[in-house]
């Protein structure tokens, strides 16, 4: 297990390799697909402080708030590859040192990691009641009222949030093996190799 | 053998029942789960992600909370007596569904297509989705199920014959869409999943029958005898693909295949399949004037 506070320097984030077990503590922001349009149509300034040197967390959370408090009840990934065609751009725009999500990205993302040094991180789906217990505190919520809950981007603290390195910055990607092989044994099986 | 309605008692029984449902995984489901850890190597990734998720099922059990916050789309079956108001019924789910949303049991997932626009409490144009049956007990049945995004986009609908997978009208060639479908899936839908599979009808029917199947328990026994045969083929064949828990690598892809059928057109012939996530959140109740119980 490797522990990551953020923010995080890109000199760190270039060492982990494809399969590393992190636990990260710090802040960072959620973000889905409202968000990310929103980031390359608009190039909102008042997010680029927030994002710089973190990570965006591509979560849609179920909230909670009371005493005028928000907390998390329940916060696992959603899939990444709606944001393929917006990621690469906003790792560079706004020095994001990563995003956690869960199915893995393209190519298009992979090699922007690469570019820019940043990482592709897969938290477990589906475990959102064990995640948002990672979740320590809500520090502010941005789009709100525009966006609603799941697509507002939410700014967390998170203490050891666990997730796995499956997209490196040395252009490595787990999903493009897994898929690579089990192909192989698909068409074996149905015989049109 | 008369019943009458009590709306209030009745939406009060449906809120909780979706609250077992999103916090809750079933007895078999878990079961499957432990069954596939023991058959993960020691020390991989698929064995601490399944760990992890069933850890993660037990902890929401024991606190109330969504076992996923995709609470997904809200997939009703209900079975009613002979002359119970399907518009009483309706009205009372909806009721107990914007109540289950102020209680955090589910998310608001409700986004009108045009304007973007949440409604904020899971109600709108077909949502929740209610399909109704008819039966003789004096009682109504109300199966749920909460089929999240991820799994439901990786659902797909395949049309034989299909060239590209040398699949003619019959099961092989449905066994070839499913081996397919699958492994286009990868983890995308939350695996190891559920696979619902309709044979025949037409898209919406088709469909319709693929969702129905993942009401069925895991442990149950297909009654045709050829389609427990072709379950259990793809069973084990797609657990050979390598794909594992959340497409990590590892020894389990499925937890389940089930298969339903519908009569078709002479021109169609559609092999419908509705991905269902790990978190296979499905329970029912039946309520009955002086009873509720569930499972």
């Amino acid at each position: 297990m490797i522990k990551l506070q953020l923010p995080v320097g890109e000199t760190q984030i270039r060492r982990l390799q494809v399969g590393d077990e992190v636990l990260l503590n710090g802040i960072m922001v959620t973000g889905r697909d409202a968000a990310h349009s929103w980031m390359i149509e608009e190039k909102p300034d008042e997010v680029r402080e927030l994002l710089k040197n973190t990570m965006i967390y591509h979560c849609g959370p179920i909230v909670r708030k009371s005493g005028g408090t928000w907390s998390f009840v329940a916060a696992g990934p959603t899939t990444s590859i709606r944001e393929e065609p917006y990621q690469g751009d906003i790792i560079g725009e706004y020095q994001v040192r990563g995003v956690i999500g869960k199915g893995g990205m393209g190519p298009k993302t992979l090699a922007a990691l690469k570019k820019y040094g940043a990482v592709y991180l897969h938290a477990v789906g589906g475990a959102a009641a064990l995640l948002a217990q990672a979740v320590v505190k809500v520090h502010d919520v941005i789009k709100l009222e525009e966006f609603g809950v799941p697509e507002a981007m939410w700014v967390i603290e998170v203490k050891d949030f666990p997730a796995i390195v499956t997209m490196d910055a040395h252009g490595n990607s787990l999903h493009k093996n897994i898929r690579e092989q089990s192909t192989k044994i698909a068409s074996r099986l149905i015989g049109i190799e | 053998m008369g019943f009458t309605l009590d709306v209030e008692k009745f939406r009060d029984a449906v809120v909780e029942l979706i609250r077992r449902t999103s916090t809750n995984l079933p007895e078999d489901v878990l079961a499957a789960m432990e069954t596939a850890r023991e058959g993960e190597k020691d020390g991989s990734p698929a064995k601490s992600v399944l760990g992890f998720m069933l850890k993660n099922a037990y902890t929401a059990r024991e606190n109330s909370t969504p076992i996923c916050q995709d609470t997904g789309t809200n997939i009703y079956l209900i079975t009613i007596p002979e002359g119970v108001s399907l518009r009483k019924v309706e009205s009372a789910i909806v009721d107990a569904t914007r109540e289950a949303t102020k209680k955090t049991y589910l998310r608001p997932n409700a986004v009108d297509p045009v304007t973007g626009k949440n409604t904020g409490d899971n109600t709108g144009t077909m949502a929740p989705f209610l399909h109704f049956d008819e039966w003789d007990e004096p009682a109504i049945r109300v199966q749920l199920a909460l089929k999240g995004g991820g799994c439901e986009n990786v659902s797909d609908q395949y049309k034989l014959p299909d060239s590209r997978l040398k699949a003619g009208r019959n099961l092989d060639g449905v066994y070839r869409c499913i081996i397919d479908a699958i492994n286009t899936a990868q983890g995308l839908g939350c695996a190891p999943g559920v696979a619902g599979i309709g044979i025949g009808g037409d898209r919406a029917s088709g469909m319709i029958i693929a969702k129905k199947q993942l009401f069925r328990k895991l442990t149950d026994t297909n009654p045709d005898p050829e389609l427990a045969t072709l379950e259990k083929h793809l069973f084990h064949d797609l657990n050979k693909l390598g794909i594992g828990p959340m497409g990590f690598g590892g020894n389990t892809t499925v937890l389940g295949v089930k298969i339903g059928t519908a009569h078709r057109l002479p021109a169609s012939f559609f092999v419908s399949i509705a991905y269902m996530c790990w978190a296979d959140r499905r329970r029912s109740m039946v309520f009955k004037e002086n009873e509720v119980s569930y499972d």
